[in-house]
């Protein structure tokens, strides 16, 4: 199994403040990467890095043995990458369907893609010419993650997407990245659900202080109750 | 709906103003005689255009410049320094518009480079700085400029009032060649309006909108933002020109006061304001309240004012006595702001329901 992103001690200053200190991971293709870890570990500053948000002030990160981490982000974006941040974020002044075809960047939507979308999320179909602002925050979490697979990418950045969510669109959700996952896709997934990522998750990276305290399968974590408590703080008993 | 680019008013009470507006502005010439009427009228039109333009930027990437006057004064000079050095010929205006527009575009390209990578506050900052320097400039260079004076001119021969293109004895009016300049100022300023509502129609003006909400997000899509913001800059910049040109040659003039003033640019932020920022269409209707109250105020108070003493009323002749005129226009605008946030277009449009829901794709 071959590596689509690769980080090599990355570190990322905002500020005075030293959140990334010295990242390693990798994403193997085709597979989906859990990133777990408590607030405040520095989840989705990896993720920002990864996007150019923030820049790298140290080490490598390559795209498919392509060094990005020089790069701006619509350049990083144009190479496949799609990025749905957390706090459901759609353009909220625009429709649903202005969203979609912003976010569709190759041209006219795809019909038989859009169709695969709403047989995820209905709402989307329902609610097609109406403000993205208007919709509630389920409807506006689907919206993001559609965004981001409106188009084929080569990797997907998801920064807890699940976060807020009622349960029965957790599922939705969950339902919606497996069948992602089934298509091939490479996600490297943030996520507090440990249900969610339990579900989703190929392998999985724990972070701490900024750093990867734990590298190893999803499977074997989350059998590991003893390993859930001490990385994570909690066990998957606990959460479900 | 072709010509509105798909984005109707979506309101009836805004399209029948907007459509009296419109008629009114083209029947001036004929309704409304003296040359106020046509100035006013004039006038309209112009800002109409310009602060279309800006509402582009404003509104619409959320991008605050101080630098629209200057772009106007550009347009403005530009027509009146060829048409004075040239003489009134039909080259020495082609050369103004030459001149001009590409020059707008170029100094707007060079400040949309330089500033708009960085923060929002940083861009207002230096197009404020830049806009003072050529404020400077321009009566500095008074053998070029004509300084504080300004350069007056006369327009080529077909547009001169003097030259009568329909004799009285025809239709029972004369139509000369001031009506000819007003037709010409009333058509560039509406098929400006038209373009730039064609522009934020267009996939290129969902971006802007989505830069103006979130500008990492859209970066995070894609879309390089500094050239989206610089492109906008320039567009905003051509149209402005455009409107200095027109506004030139309807006074046969340009000078500080009518062309470079920061007047003007507060006036052009009330206007987008009153109207509706993010609209377009709230360019006309600003532009419309604005220089028809800053033009009737005075004189509908002077008449209050005479009603009101002579019903022997306390206070009021004193409150509504037309050298307060100012302190009124004031009022109406806190008023205004305060009871249409959102602007007179964004407040029809939200009574009418906007962007209703759709059931399918």
């Amino acid at each position: 199994m071959t590596d689509l992103l690769k980080l090599s001690g990355v570190h990322t200053h905002i500020g005075r403040y030293h959140i990334l200190q010295g990242i390693d991971l990798t994403v193997p293709q085709g597979q989906t990467t859990m990133l777990l870890g408590r607030n405040g570990a520095g989840k989705t500053t990896t993720l920002r890095t990864i996007m150019g948000l923030w820049q790298a002030s140290k080490g490598e990160i390559s795209l498919a043995g392509m060094r990005i981490d020089s790069r701006a982000t619509p350049d990083i974006a144009l190479l496949g990458v799609g990025y749905v941040p957390e706090s459901m974020a759609v353009f909220s002044d625009l429709t649903v369907k202005e969203n979609l075809v912003l976010a569709a960047r190759d041209g006219p939507l795809d019909d038989a893609q859009l169709d695969w979308i709403f047989g995820f999320f209905p709402a989307l179909r329902r609610f097609w010419l109406s403000r993205a602002g208007s919709l509630s925050g389920g409807q506006k979490q689907m919206l993001s993650i559609a965004r981001a697979i409106i188009e084929p990418r080569k990797l997907l950045l998801i920064d807890e997407p699940t976060k807020g969510l009622a349960p029965a669109i957790v599922m939705a959700l969950i339902e919606c990245l497996k069948e992602i996952k089934r298509k091939g896709a490479t996600i490297l997934l943030v996520e507090q659900n440990f249900f969610a990522a339990r579900e989703l998750g190929d392998n999985v990276l724990v972070m701490d202080n900024g750093t990867i305290v734990h590298r190893g399968e999803m499977a074997a974590l989350a059998a590991d109750v003893p390993l859930q408590e001490r990385l994570l703080g909690l066990s998957l008993e606990a959460h479900q | 709906m072709m010509i509105l680019s798909g984005d109707p008013p979506r309101s009836r009470v805004l399209t029948l103003v907007l459509v009296l507006i419109i008629l009114a502005l083209a029947a001036t010439p004929f309704l409304f005689p003296g040359a106020k009427a046509l100035n006013v009228a004039a006038k309209i039109c112009v800002f109409a255009a310009l602060v279309a333009s800006y509402d582009l930027l404003l509104g619409y990437t959320g991008s605050v410049s101080f630098a629209h006057t200057m772009f106007y004064g550009i347009g403005s000079y530009a027509i009146a320094i060829a048409l004075y050095g040239m003489g009134p010929n039909w080259a020495a205006v082609a050369t103004g518009i030459v001149v001009g527009l590409p020059l707008a575009a170029l100094l707007a390209l060079a400040i949309g480079l330089f500033s708009l990578r960085v923060a929002a506050i940083f861009f207002a900052m230096i197009t404020l700085a830049v806009a003072s320097a050529f404020q400077v400039l321009a009566s500095q260079l008074s053998w070029l400029t004509g300084g504080e004076d300004g350069r007056s001119f006369q327009l080529p021969e077909l547009l001169r009032p003097g030259t009568v293109l329909i004799s009285k004895n025809l239709f029972g009016f004369e139509v000369n060649g001031r009506i000819l300049t007003y037709y010409l100022v009333f058509a560039i300023s509406a098929v400006m309006i038209l373009a730039l509502l064609r522009v934020v129609n267009s996939p290129f003006g969902r971006v802007l909108q989505a830069i103006r909400e979130n500008r990492f997000r859209a970066e995070a899509l894609g879309f390089r933002t500094v050239f989206h913001l610089t492109y906008a800059n320039c567009l905003a910049a051509l149209v402005a020109a455009s409107a200095g040109i027109l506004n030139a040659l309807w006074l046969r003039y340009a000078g500080p006061d009518t062309s470079l003033s920061f007047s003007i640019m507060l006036d052009i932020l009330l206007m987008v304001v009153i109207g509706g920022m993010g609209t377009i269409y709230g360019a006309i209707i600003g532009a419309t309240i604005f220089i028809l109250a800053q033009n009737y105020l005075q004189s509908l108070m002077g008449v209050a004012s005479k009603a009101a003493s002579e019903a022997g009323l306390p206070l009021l002749p004193g409150l509504l006595h037309p050298d307060r005129w100012l302190l009124w226009l004031g009022l109406l605008f806190i008023a205004s702001v305060y009871f249409f946030p959102t602007g007179v277009v964004g407040r029809l449009r939200n009574r009418g329901g906007d962007k209703s829901a759709g059931t399918s794709h």
